[in-house]
């Protein structure tokens, strides 16, 4: 199915064939990255322009080598420190950086809808590398991605999300992949931090972890933002820990040989033990080898290229 | 004397007087009058009104004028000038100005302005505490004397329980109302949207009902105690409002009113993150806005109040947690509310032109909203059917944020009538 949209704004609103071109594309281009010369010139004389408004290492860096091994030029900018903390407003900061001749934007922001609104105000490609708590579509894209390669398919695997999904961008960008997919979700944590609206999204809200793993076949940890609440949404770390962090005894709950995800990054001995993030049952790292793909097959659909042409 | 107007041929509804009859309707400098005897000699001066309602001028207890201070969202002309091309003749103005109307000195600088701008009567109300911070009451009864008809924090909320039973109590002696935004702020918790299902979906906060449920509750309970009367602002979950209707049951002295955007969107709406569908209280779930549509039917909500609050497109037009509060809504209010009620034929027109105009009046005690013998000629021609779509650039407010631009309404003002005196008329203040 060809891909015509101009942004990458939510998951949402893509249909499972979107989706599964998306994972086609990120394929071929994999291929590509195990070549002795890993690049192709599919974006060259582009430039991605990084607008990060919030802190981030990984999907930063997951943007900017994508771009790299597409051969476009890349420059991330750290809005903390810009214009915007004079008092610009987002739609004169993305039109400026429009006018400079950026050819496609790459924006994180704490505010939902953020990326929605510059598409609108753009005629250039966006995408959405988190908004707020409302989505992060290529995050989404590459734990999908990684379960249809450990799997074949989506279709009919249970998967337990497990932790902060009030404040998860993460979870909710899941929700829709896995659900689209044909994948069953749970979604397991505590009540004030999974609240059971979440059930008209399609899933399955538990507070009882041993019954929301079991015969699950993977589990899906999302780190505790304990920076980002506000301290009652639940008594303490260490209590968390108790009741939610996954342990070696906890994982024998889920099927054998599940596998266990985390989009990063980790607090080791918190949400996860530290020897499970490192165990052959982890794709942790898998995760991240196919943000790289993933996002380079992001960044090359919107920008007009074919599903076709990339995987001759 | 001036010459007698005749409103010739219109159907008069004035809902105070229990009066939907084809009738003419007579005033003169500036009051109704009686019909002059067959044999008068009086000059008489004739508007036609055949084929349209003839009705008391619309009352509206909830604008934001935002004068003093922010002039550049609106200033008394231009908001007078709205609310005449929404057919409204009564406006009281909330207090939350820059400086706050919490002094005499700033209830008679908004009288000053009202007296050199305004095209419809403006009654001012001032803040219950000083800065509007909750924390020491403002002099409620210099308040008064300047000309205030009731007192209000304006978009806030006295937290602390306790100075808000003395602030109902002070007020009470001088027979003074006091209006409330019911919001828990621990609760609402910097909420942006209803929450519930809108609110999981797009990641935005959200405030849940009880965050007014609670503060409302808390008023019935001090109301009950004190004998004051409490005003509820813009009441918008299902479970407000059946506390006020088992509290007015047991003849607790509040009253409530509802905005025509409570009444006709649900947080469904806001599914583009569109600035313009932000407001406070938020626009809740469908069923609290059936239930608000329901207590209005049944009298347990006692009017409709535009809740106008003016902001800027450069202010709106940001990231959608950013953007200020706040809809306008006097120019859209009487086709959204004849669209929700009467044409729905949930209520007569009579009814629903009730809660707009003597109801209203009658939550304040203001002497407005009726054409009885020796009132004010304050009157709407409104043409019921009459089918338009709200433009951004064609609103008489000096800002545009209306949720309503680009959708059909069905029912607008004529010509509007202040004092005798036509303000406004097909489109454009005459004033």
């Amino acid at each position: 199915m060809p891909w015509i949209r101009k942004d990458l704004i939510s998951i949402e609103e893509l249909s499972p064939e979107e989706i599964l071109t998306v994972f086609n594309t990120a394929e071929s281009f994999k291929k590509i990255l195990t070549r002795k010369t890993a690049k192709t010139p599919a974006l060259r004389g582009k430039t991605v322009v990084n607008l990060f408004f919030e802190n981030s290492t990984r999907t930063r860096v997951a943007f900017e080598m994508a771009a790299t091994k597409l051969s476009a030029d890349v420059m991330s900018l750290d809005m903390k420190t810009s214009s915007t903390s004079k008092g610009e407003t987002l739609r004169d900061t993305v039109e400026n950086i429009r006018a400079l001749a950026a050819d496609m934007i790459v924006i994180r922001h704490s505010a939902p809808g953020s990326a929605a609104y510059i598409a609108k105000v753009l005629d250039i490609p966006v995408l959405n590398a988190g908004d707020g708590a409302h989505e992060h579509p290529t995050q989404a894209l590459l734990d999908c991605f990684t379960l249809h390669e450990k799997f074949g398919s989506l279709q009919g695997l249970k998967v337990a999300i497990l932790g902060d999904i009030l404040y998860s961008r993460v979870a909710r960008s899941n929700i829709w992949a896995m659900n689209k997919l044909g994948a069953e979700v749970t979604l397991v944590g505590p009540a004030t931090l999974v609240p059971r609206e979440f059930e008209q999204l399609g899933v399955t809200v538990s507070h009882d972890l041993k019954s929301a793993l079991a015969d699950k076949d993977a589990v899906m940890l999302l780190r505790i933002q304990h920076e980002r609440q506000n301290a009652s949404a639940f008594p303490s770390l260490n209590e968390y820990t108790r009741m939610f962090g996954l342990n070696k005894t906890r994982l024998s709950w889920l099927k054998e040989n599940a596998v266990i995800m985390h989009p990063g990054p980790i607090n080791r001995g918190v949400e996860i033990d530290s020897e499970l993030a490192d165990s052959s049952q982890s794709v942790i790292l898998d995760q991240v080898t196919n943000g790289l793909a993933t996002r380079m097959a992001a960044l090359y659909l919107c920008s007009g290229g074919s599903a076709e042409a990339i995987a001759s | 004397m001036s010459p007698i107007t005749r409103i010739k041929g219109g159907r008069v509804i004035d809902p105070k007087n229990k009066r939907d009859e084809v009738a003419d309707l007579y005033f003169q400098d500036g009051v109704i009058v009686e019909p002059p005897s067959s044999d008068s000699k009086e000059n008489v001066v004739e508007i036609d009104a055949s084929g349209l309602v003839v009705t008391p001028g619309l009352v509206d207890l909830h604008v934001h004028y935002r004068v003093p201070g922010q002039t550049h969202k609106e200033t008394i002309q231009t908001g007078t000038a709205a609310a005449a091309a929404g057919g409204f003749t009564s406006v009281v103005c909330m207090p939350n100005t820059s400086p706050p109307a919490d002094t005499a000195g700033t209830i008679q600088y908004i009288k000053d302005a009202v007296k050199r701008e305004a095209v419809v009567h403006v009654f001012p109300t001032g803040c219950i505490t000083v800065g509007m911070e909750g924390e020491r009451l403002a002099p409620t009864g210099s308040l008064r004397n300047a000309g205030a008809v009731a007192i209000s924090d304006g978009g806030k909320c006295v937290q602390n329980n306790g100075l808000m039973r003395r602030a109902v109590e002070y007020a009470h002696m001088f027979d003074l109302p006091v209006i409330d935004h019911c919001e828990d702020y621990a609760l609402s918790a910097d909420g942006v949207v209803n929450e519930g299902y809108v609110s999981t979906k797009l990641g935005l906060k959200g405030s849940p009902t009880e965050a007014e449920d609670v503060m409302v509750s808390r008023n019935v309970i001090l109301s009950a105690k004190t004998g004051g009367h409490i005003h509820l602002q813009h009441i918008s979950s299902k479970g407000a409002i059946d506390i006020v209707r088992r509290a007015k049951a047991r003849g607790v002295n509040i009253t409530a009113e509802a905005t025509p955007h409570h009444m006709s969107f649900s947080d469904t709406a806001l599914s583009e993150f569109d600035t313009n569908f932000k407001m406070n209280p938020p626009l809740r779930a469908e069923e609290d806005r059936i239930a608000i549509l329901d207590g209005l039917e049944d009298g347990t909500i006692d009017c409709i109040a535009t809740g106008h609050a003016p902001h800027t497109d450069y202010e709106k037009d940001v990231e959608f947690d950013y953007a200020p509060f706040g809809v306008i809504g006097l120019e859209t209010a009487l086709g959204a509310v004849l669209g929700e009620l009467y044409h729905s034929k949930r209520l007569s027109l009579s009814g629903t032109l009730s809660l707009l105009t003597n109801r209203a009046a009658d939550v304040l005690r203001l002497d407005k909203g009726s054409l009885g013998i020796g009132c004010d000629a304050d009157i709407a021609l409104i043409d019921p059917d009459l089918e338009w779509t709200p433009q951004g650039d064609a609103f008489h407010s000096k800002s545009e944020n209306s949720p309503w631009i680009g959708r059909l309404l069905k029912g607008k003002v004529v010509t509007t009538i202040v004092s005798g005196k036509t303000i406004y008329h097909n489109g454009s203040i005459l004033a």
